[in-house]
């Protein structure tokens, strides 16, 4: 891993941590079974991941468990989001039999949700989701999955109708299938982790630029001053001035940061029951 | 002598690997966003003409904008693995 950007080579310059102080987390233990150099070594990240797992369990067991007619606010939030991955999600992609992935889907859903959130959570900072290791076991999970519903729905001719496209010439069957085999089978479980890792890998990297260079300029820049540093003290205001854009470019970003977790939660759902969809009944 | 001239050479990797890095993911982004613009548009253009279909419409948006948008991420993590 190289750096992010090329930094100042001077003491008092504008630097950036190496990419790797973001994203990885020492083990907490030294030696053991849970400790450094371990398989099942537990860091934060970790520790993060039971969390987020403790959160969503939580979250629909108070909402879900007494559940009453006239619903309370934590009740009715979560009836909205149930329904929304019920009409917006299966409803509008799968259809009526879809109804029995809905408890998947929902958890699958929140969960993601709640681990894109932790990115703006003070005090966590960090999404989960951008360490690989979350979106690989997701999409792992989906895609035996939807290779399991195929084989179930359709039998063996599953893998065929898979590959090959209905009503085109038999010659063109030779290019077709390839090409099919290689998208359904060996890109789609790839491309649905990294869509979601590289998401949150690139928003955390980007609040963590702004929010260096909006402290580096508002804050830092006084201990520099008074430091009696003749190159700051000459030309400081402007680095003062240039920084309260950036703090407010940034501020603003947070709530970008909520918009991009929310919708890459709704289309690693909605692309898991593309899929699914896709393997209950042969393509037309 | 031969040292110096090693560590510049080395320098001048270093200096280039930087640079592939930001090529890679300026080339990989040019393609999505030409299609996302394009994809974009033109749903906002069929739910302007009709309104009704506008659920189904910003559904199958969202699914190409996350089929064509894999191209840019995929570009985005060779940009590190580099």
């Amino acid at each position: 891993m190289t750096s992010l950007l090329a930094t100042e080579a001077t003491d008092t310059g504008f630097q950036l941590p190496e990419i790797s102080h973001l994203f990885e987390f020492p083990a907490w233990a030294d030696g053991g079974l849970f400790g450094d150099g371990s398989l099942l070594a537990f860091n934060r990240t970790a520790m993060l991941y039971l969390l987020a797992a403790l959160l969503t369990i939580g979250l629909a067991m108070a909402a879900f468990r007494n559940p009453k007619v006239v619903p309370g606010k934590l009740q009715a939030g979560m009836e909205a989001a149930v329904d929304f991955v019920k009409n917006g999600i299966i409803g509008a992609i799968i259809g009526p039999e879809g109804m029995r992935y809905l408890p998947l889907l929902f958890s699958l859903f929140l969960f993601i949700f709640v681990n894109n959130l932790f990115e703006v959570i003070p005090g966590i900072n960090f999404p989960t989701t951008s360490r690989m290791a979350l979106p690989a076991f997701l999409s792992l999970t989906i895609y035996f999955l939807f290779i399991f519903v195929g084989v179930k729905a359709q039998g063996v001719k599953y893998f065929w109708n898979a590959v090959s496209v209905p009503g085109v010439p038999k010659a063109m069957l030779i290019l077709i299938v390839p090409i099919e085999f290689v998208s359904t089978f060996m890109l789609r479980p790839f491309t649905l982790a990294v869509r979601l890792f590289a998401n949150m890998m690139a928003g955390h990297i980007l609040l963590t630029v702004v929010f260096l260079a909006s402290n580096y300029s508002l804050i830092d820049f006084h201990s520099l001053y008074e430091g009696g540093v003749p190159e700051i003290a000459a030309h400081g205001w402007i680095q003062f001035a240039l920084g309260i854009p950036i703090f407010i470019g940034a501020v603003a970003l947070v709530g970008f940061e909520i918009l991009v977790g929310s919708l890459q939660a709704y289309i690693f759902t909605m692309l898991a029951a593309v899929y699914i969809s896709g393997s209950l009944s042969p393509e037309h | 002598m031969d040292l110096m001239i090693l560590a510049q050479a080395a320098q001048e990797t270093t200096t280039n690997t930087n640079l592939a890095n930001g090529l890679v993911y300026g080339l990989a982004a040019i393609g999505p966003g030409i299609g996302i613009g394009y994809l974009v548009g033109h749903a906002v253009e069929a739910m302007a003409r009709q309104p009704e279909a506008a659920s189904l419409v910003s559904t199958n948006m969202f699914l190409g904008i996350a089929f064509t948008e894999a191209l840019a991420l995929l570009g985005f993590v060779l940009a590190f693995i580099i």
